[in-house]
């Protein structure tokens, strides 16, 4: 692990506290609202990095409180893995000490600087200590600091340090007091928890605001995320002075041991074939490599066939994730839909890997007319600002919404409509517009494979809403021939005072099919579903049906049901139960064999691979249990 | 108060045996009429006035929106059979409201229900009264020397004359003007003017016009209901008086003028008993506009379309509209008809009407 001081060679010495107090907004703390926000994020980032690292499941208690004037007390408290109380004063006093500065790997804090940003923020502020407790796996106590920091030296002040008793196993909690403005709406603390909270579905979170409201997000999956790997640095992604410092860094004794020992996807025998390229002595000691030959190096790169760099040293939020996330927070907006989500494959931009996930919620209680609610993420964490700049609404702009079933004015920018769409860019060097990581840089590779996820999230969108729509006519439909036209048959007698008629051949000559149509209510255990069949044909009709729920199973049963020589005008009823939650019941889809399918309504044809469909089917439904 | 066509019961009961006989030979009901739309309005020579033409809509029990109407008309059918069986009548609002309770007939707003009474009109070419329908709101105020003579609700007709025995107000036209109800007894009056706002009728009262210019005034309040227009084509038919419209320049009152000159395109089953083909225009025109340097309003998007829509609408189709309206439109320009107190408030009793009265006709004819 690097462990690097940060010093300044020559010219007028300022270290780079020095230089953090006097550009502030650089790192995002150039207001009081946002302030409180970027102390809160940078807390919770390196607490979720450290439990995923530590394959621990996060527990974590966030509390703001107004104390003073416009000063407020931030405290972040997690069940971490602690931290060695000899790093402490280097983990929070110190500008860019990072363990993971040098490190090749996704991550959500990247540069080593957040946490000690908003200790020094509030020092600025304030003239306020911060107080940190940490204890560390198998340790007999917690250790409580407080701690100032040395903004000449970039160093901490241990103002003090003593051992506590602390029920807690591991963990650590850090309190910054700041002067700030906390404030509510879209780029706001509550948001933001709410957003990591989606993408941290195994993350129990309890906050509790300045007006001592408190809000719990509930854990729903018992397994910590899968942790990023770090890999050897991947050479495309590299500029010359990271190639030069590597290799004054490195064990190996010769440029080819250097080319193939400390990069991946460099083999021994293509560091021969780039030392030939380059016209370097494979043999020279890689701490004399010189910057023209890191650039004949760099050049001769791209003349030799490299694989890409291997897709396990990202770490997606993947499918369970992003669905229940996703569930778990907007549930109680009772959306229609859910998409599947979208998996990108991983690629590169400027040899950096990354990749794209994208998840989509549509309907229920998110409002028709206004722009759809867009989240992004980038390497798990939400991104609240500066919309405007980002690659993910370039991307969003970019497509022409309409053409899958949505409002869009004039055919760009950001479509219309009751939907959420969910979007996360993870990779090694996420490119951002500004050292703040507010947004995601427009970098047209990303954009692209932003857009390509987003489409077929779209898609999938479009599917629901051509169903849905054809259900509404079907419906509609079966309400002409089952209710209006009796309703015609019935005044028209009533008014003419002449007898009943029959109307069968009326409503065969309207409908001529077999009506299949489902009602349902919930019962103790699930939900209780009627399929009724009528014969709105003219002829007795014989065929099979097969249930399909796309989420929930059929109870006890199979779901298929034979329909024998019913009767024109006649009706049929069955009744099952699906195991699934009341509000979440979509409806099932319903599929025959054995009848022309020009005389059914309501069901669609027995598909030819109906085996291979059903296991695809079965893969959705895991997650009800 | 029964005085409705006596063939009324036995005609809505015979478009509910139409409906029945096609079930009952297992064909799908339909109705078919004129459709009620710009587009199918012709000039009736035989009365110098709007009517539906040849083209027919057909709505179908077939799909949902064709059943839906037909059994929406059978339910209506039902409750005015119901209102003359017990000698009742009812608002168009009231039977709005009374929809609520027919099942899958119930309608979605009362312009639904109202549209549907005016298509039954159509098909059984019998009149709203007839089904002891009436409008919300009354006909607007008459005041000059007009004796009329109106049954009260015991029966007896009582005599009323439009200057001695009203108010300020005037008298209230009431919603059926038909013979049985109303008897034009006479009047002394050279012409009738009929006016578009309120603030002008009370004006032109306040300033003594009706007996100065030997004139009976009536106010139209805006489009103006059936029963006004139905007395104006009384008073035009029965006492011979000349009929002039006084409005706003703007386009809605080229429609009001339009409604009362050519016939309304939603009543247009009933043109020749409401328009009055001889009605002359003394409302504002883009030339007042420009002559008289009134204050106006631009005009809005609305204004626009609506100006762009009479164009294309045939009853406009004459060099005086045409040039009017897009004079109009190219000034983007409208004023009201008291933007003539621009010159104070006898202006327009002193100089703007008296000028129009004599001055050469507007139409050209």
């Amino acid at each position: 692990m690097a462990n690097r001081h940060y010093t300044i060679s020559e010219g007028k010495e300022i270290s780079i506290s020095e230089f953090f107090e006097k550009n502030r907004h650089i790192l995002g703390f150039d207001s009081p609202q946002k302030a409180l926000y970027m102390i809160v994020k940078e807390a919770l980032d390196n607490s979720l990095d450290a439990c995923e690292e530590h394959q621990i499941l996060p527990e974590i208690k966030v509390t703001v409180r107004k104390m003073e004037q416009e000063e407020f007390e931030v405290t972040v408290e997690d069940n971490g893995p602690g931290i060695d109380r000899k790093e402490v004063p280097r983990v929070f006093g110190q500008l860019l000490y990072g363990s993971r500065f040098h490190s090749f790997k996704q991550s959500r804090g990247q540069q080593g600087i957040g946490i000690t940003a908003a200790v020094l923020y509030g020092q600025i502020t304030t003239g306020k200590e911060a107080f940190i407790r940490t204890r560390k796996k198998g340790e007999e106590v917690a250790y409580d600091f407080k701690l100032s920091i040395n903004i000449k030296e970039n160093r901490a002040n241990i103002i003090e340090e003593k051992p506590v008793i602390w029920e807690i196993p591991h963990g650590t909690i850090i309190t910054v007091r700041a002067k700030g403005k906390y404030q509510v709406g879209k780029q706001s603390i509550f948001e933001y928890l709410k957003e990591t909270a989606t993408v941290n579905p195994n993350m129990s979170l309890r906050f509790e605001d300045p007006d001592g409201k408190i809000f719990q997000f509930k854990r729903v999956v018992e397994r910590p995320s899968e942790p990023a790997r770090a890999i050897k640095p991947y050479p495309l992604g590299l500029e010359p002075g990271e190639i030069i410092s590597m290799a004054h860094e490195s064990s190996a004794s010769t440029i080819s041991g250097f080319l193939s020992g400390d990069f991946s996807r460099i083999s021994r025998n293509s560091a021969e074939e780039i030392c030939n390229f380059a016209g370097i002595n494979p043999e020279k000691k890689p701490s004399e490599i010189t910057l023209n030959e890191v650039k004949s190096i760099k050049a001769s790169l791209d003349k030799i066939k490299i694989l890409p760099p291997s897709a396990d040293c990202l770490s997606p939020l993947g499918e369970e994730f992003i669905r229940k996330g996703l569930r778990n927070i907007y549930d109680e907006l009772h959306p229609a839909f859910y998409s599947k989500p979208v998996m990108r494959p991983v690629t590169t931009y400027n040899g950096n890997p990354f990749s794209v996930e994208v998840g989509l919620v549509y309907g229920g209680d998110l409002p028709n007319d206004e722009p759809v609610r867009v989240v992004r993420y980038a390497n798990k964490v939400p991104l609240l600002y500066q919309p405007g700049a980002c690659a993910t609404t370039k991307a969003l702009s970019e497509i022409d919404w309409r053409s899958y079933g949505l409002d869009q004015r004039n055919g760009t920018g950001l479509p219309f409509g009751p939907m959420i769409l969910f979007i996360h860019v993870f990779g090694i060097r996420v490119p951002y517009t500004s050292e703040s990581k507010e947004a995601i840089a427009p970098v047209n590779e990303i954009a692209e494979e932003i857009k390509a996820a987003l489409k077929s999230a779209a898609r999938s969108v479009k599917g629901f809403l051509n169903k849905r729509e054809k259900r509404k006519k079907i419906s509609e439909k079966f309400r002409l021939v089952s209710t209006i036209i009796p309703e015609i048959s019935e005044k028209s007698s009533m008014i003419t005072g002449l007898d009943p008629i029959p109307i069968e051949p009326v409503l065969s000559k309207v409908a001529n099919v077999v009506f299949i149509n489902e009602s349902f209510e919930p019962s103790e255990v699930g939900i209780l579903v009627k399929l009724v069949v009528h014969n709105y044909t003219s002829l007795p009709r014989s065929f099979e049906i097969i249930a399909d729920p796309p989420i929930g199973d059929i109870v006890g049963e199979k779901g298929e049901f034979t329909v024998k020589d019913l009767m024109p005008a006649a009706n049929v009823t069955f009744t099952f139960k699906v195991a699934v939650e009341a509000g979440r019941y979509p409806g099932t889809d319903y599929y025959f064999k054995g009848i022309d399918p020009v005389y059914v309504n309501g069901a669609e044809p027995l598909p030819a691979d109906w085996n291979i469909a059903k296991t695809d089917v079965e893969e959705v439904t895991e997650d009800v249990k | 108060m029964s005085n409705e066509n006596p063939d009324t019961g036995k005609k809505l009961i015979d478009l509910a045996r139409s409906v029945y006989d096609y079930l009952k030979s297992g064909e799908v009901p339909e109705f078919v009429m004129p459709s009620r739309n710009r587009e199918n309005i012709v000039l009736d020579p035989m009365y110098s006035v709007w009517r539906y033409g040849d083209s027919k809509v057909t709505r179908s029990a077939k799909y949902v929106d064709g059943a839906e109407y037909i059994l929406k008309s059978l339910y209506m059918i039902e409750f005015i059979l119901e209102m003359i069986k017990g000698s009742k009548t009812s608002t168009l609002r009231e039977m709005y409201y009374i929809s609520e309770g027919w099942k899958n007939g119930k309608f979605g707003t009362q312009d639904e229900s109202d549209i549907m009474a005016e298509d039954l009109e159509v098909i059984t070419s019998l009149m709203r009264e007839d089904f002891r329908l009436r409008p919300e709101e009354n006909g607007a105020s008459v005041i000059g020397n007009l004796t009329i003579e109106e049954k009260n609700r015991k029966g007896e007709f009582k005599r009323i004359n439009c200057k001695d025995d009203v108010g300020e107000g005037g008298y209230n036209i009431p919603y059926n003007v038909d013979q049985e109800k109303l008897k034009v007894v006479s009047s002394d009056a050279d012409f009738v003017l009929a006016i578009e706002t309120g603030g002008m009728f009370d004006r032109l009262v306040e300033n003594g016009f009706d007996e100065r210019f030997r004139s009976i005034l009536v106010h139209l309040k805006g489009q103006p209901a059936r029963s006004t227009r139905r007395l104006l084509k009384r008073l035009n038919e029965e006492q011979h008086l000349p009929i002039y419209v006084f409005t706003d320049g703007d386009p809605w009152s080229f429609r009001i003028f339009a409604s009362v000159a050519y016939g309304a395109i939603k009543t247009a089953h009933i043109s020749q008993h409401l328009a009055v083909p001889t009605a002359q225009f003394i409302g504002i025109t883009a030339s007042d506009i420009m002559n008289y340097d009134l204050p106006t309003d631009v005009l809005t998007d609305k204004d626009q379309q609506a100006l762009q829509a009479e164009l294309k609408d045939p009853r406009f189709m004459n060099d005086f509209w045409k040039s009017e309206i897009e004079a109009m439109l190219k000034m983007n320009k409208k004023a009201e008809q008291q933007a003539l107190a621009k010159y104070g408030l006898d202006f327009v009793t002193d100089k703007y009407l008296p000028d129009k009265l004599s001055g050469p006709n507007d139409l050209g004819e």
